[in-house]
């Protein structure tokens, strides 16, 4: 489902170029757990950003359920993006002037989605993560694991194939961290392909691959917990 | 994006910052109000003064010596050509369309009269004078038909000199010196005002020969024809010209018609209206750098959520719309409110000072309000534009 064949990206740092990936080469299948460890500055993140397109690789070709996405354009990418990929942050990135429905339909009403359409379906996704007495609260209203839920509702609610978790549980305390790993398997075992990128070794070995990244390698690729 | 989220987002952003958004509209609004508190009293005072010549009708030409271009000032000093006679006028008298024709020869006198002196301007004319100039009488009649080369000496006072020589008595039959002559009073000019600051009624009216001789001129200023209606403007002027020069051997005079004064007049009156919409439109420039500030401000403080809807899958089209959006709603509402302002202040003024004419024509309004929301979109389009640019996964970064 995801394929990356022999990425690099560099980035340009003073008079320096800085190799974030070095020839990576990957395939994740349909419906995997995988986590992603490494230091600081290994690319973990990078690596996230450009299986979510956000970020572009220096060379190297990436296909996103059999299409090549090196060779799409800004709007193709966008629609990509908005279909295909869920994003979970570290910080949440709630719109703070947004109710928590109102949030978690943004994607909907990016691509155009008719409203009586969009409500059923922020109301089933409300109900299956047990938000719906919090539909009507702004952000500020509601407690960090409450804000990462609301976050995975809005990465939800178009049906991605693939779900993309930077840190999800670094802005939370273990007992709401562990709250959304449990959320976050619920939604794998649905189906979606769930990739996170984590400190934490003890999600790592809840998941079913693990990939080590130093200096921009994959240093180990390891299946079954 | 359907219409309704568009203007929803957009509405949320603005009234997220509440304070922030009225100021930058009343930025915008101040500028609006400015252009049409200005505009209101140019164009007032425009019609105003279009309204003081046409009170004279629109069917008035006049001819005067000299060939010049614009108004008619005459360049007799030059003096090659020949004066406008007595007897140009009585010619073109017998022209078919000529209702009323008029010369003119005006100057200033001491006149003497109930044993008080007073200078005033003193106009020699002849009998159809108030036909042309629409200027009826209050008593009495004016200056007969006479022999216009030799008329009797008789004169008609304006109000304001009957009222200082004679105060409520009836001046009528009385005797009067002018410039030293003896005259009869034979009429009174009903009061007709001020027209540009000339007074009217401060006027005394002798026979056009008599006042030639007066003030020792050999041609009149100018004679003024009144046509009957309905006869085409450019057959009375080419009727006119073909007489004169075959009275004067060539065309030594310049014809101006009331549309021409019109023009002419209409035309500079344009350009100060434009000119005071202009230093109005100096503000409305200091309210559109407000929005471009502001959504400057907006941009930085939002570069996260910027990178957040593009990752959700918003176009660059779209940041760039949204922000354009909202830039143009602050000034479209900022535009509203300056044009509420803006025509309740100048019927304001209009109450506190009667004498200001003003006026608010709907194309200015209009105008305003496209103005504004054009402001808007040129202040928006450098920050939406940079927002649109904002590689999303710096703008993710930003906390």
């Amino acid at each position: 489902m995801i394929r990356l064949e022999q990425i690099h990206r560099d980035f340009e740092v003073g008079d320096q170029i800085v190799h974030a990936l070095n020839d990576i080469n990957l395939d994740i299948a349909h419906g995997e757990y995988l986590s992603v460890m490494g230091p600081s500055g290994s690319g973990k993140s990078t690596l996230l950003n450009i299986i979510g397109i956000l970020d572009h690789a220096t060379s190297g070709r990436y296909f996103l359920n059999e299409q090549n996405v090196t060779d799409m354009d800004e709007l193709a990418e966008s629609r990509a993006r908005n279909r295909h990929i869920g994003f979970v942050f570290q910080s949440f990135h709630l719109v703070p002037r947004l109710t928590a429905a109102q949030n978690i339909e943004l994607p909907l009403v990016l691509a155009g989605i008719a409203p009586a359409l969009r409500r059923q379906k922020v109301q089933q996704v409300l109900e299956s993560l047990s938000l719906a007495d919090r539909a009507h609260h702004t952000p500020d209203q509601l407690s960090g694991g409450q804000r990462q839920r609301v976050a995975i509702a809005r990465a939800t609610i178009t049906e991605p194939s693939v779900l993309l978790a930077d840190e999800p549980t670094g802005n939370l305390d273990q007992k709401s961290g562990s709250e959304v790993i449990v959320t976050l398997e619920a939604l794998n075992q649905r189906g979606i392909t769930l990739i996170v990128v984590t400190h934490d070794k003890n999600i790592a070995d809840r998941s079913l691959r693990s990939l080590q990244m130093v200096d921009g390698r994959v240093v180990s690729d390891r299946h079954g917990r | 994006m359907l219409a309704k989220d568009f203007i929803r987002l957009t509405g949320s952003a603005i009234i997220s910052h509440k304070l922030r958004s009225f100021l930058t509209m009343l930025g915008i609004a101040v500028g609006i109000s400015a252009v049409v508190i200005l505009t209101s009293i140019g164009e007032g005072v425009h019609r105003f003064i279009l309204s003081e010549f046409t009170q004279f009708g629109t069917t008035l030409i006049k001819v005067s010596p000299g060939k010049t271009q614009t108004m008619g000032m005459s360049i007799g000093a030059f003096g090659t050509e020949r004066p406008l006679s007595i007897d140009d006028a009585e010619a073109l008298k017998r022209l078919s369309f000529a209702k009323s024709v008029v010369g003119i020869i005006q100057g200033n006198a001491e006149v003497e009269g109930n044993r008080r002196t007073r200078r005033t301007t003193v106009f020699g004319t002849g009998h159809d004078f108030p036909n042309a100039f629409s200027m009826p009488l209050q008593r009495g009649q004016f200056l007969p038909d006479d022999d216009p080369l030799a008329p009797r000496a008789l004169a008609v006072v304006g109000s304001k000199v009957k009222a200082e020589l004679f105060g409520d008595s009836n001046p009528i039959g009385r005797r009067i010196r002018i410039g030293g002559d003896r005259y009869r009073v034979v009429g009174i000019m009903a009061s007709k005002g001020q027209v540009l600051g000339f007074d009217l009624d401060d006027t005394v009216y002798i026979p056009l020969a008599r006042g030639l001789e007066m003030f020792n001129r050999v041609g009149l200023m100018e004679i003024d024809l009144l046509y009957h209606e309905g006869v085409p403007e450019d057959r009375v002027v080419s009727g006119i010209r073909r007489l004169l020069v075959t009275r004067h051997g060539r065309e030594d005079f310049t014809i101006t018609t009331q549309r021409q004064m019109l023009d002419v007049m209409g035309s500079i009156l344009d350009i100060i209206t434009f000119a005071v919409a202009a230093i109005g439109a100096i503000s409305l420039l200091v309210g559109g750098i407000g929005i471009v500030t502001i959504m400057t401000i907006a941009v930085s403080e939002r570069t996260a959520e910027i990178g957040l809807i593009r990752a959700l899958g918003a176009r660059q089209a779209q940041i760039l719309s949204l922000f354009l959006g909202e830039a143009v709603v602050l000034s479209a509402f900022g535009g509203i409110a300056g044009l509420i302002g803006g025509f309740g202040i100048a019927q304001l003024l209009h109450l506190l000072i009667p004498a200001l004419p003003v006026h608010t024509p709907w194309t200015y309004v209009l105008l305003a309000e496209a103005t504004a929301i054009a402001i808007g979109l040129a202040a928006g389009v450098i920050p939406a534009r940079r927002a649109a640019r904002l590689d999303p996964v710096e703008a993710l970064r930003d906390e």
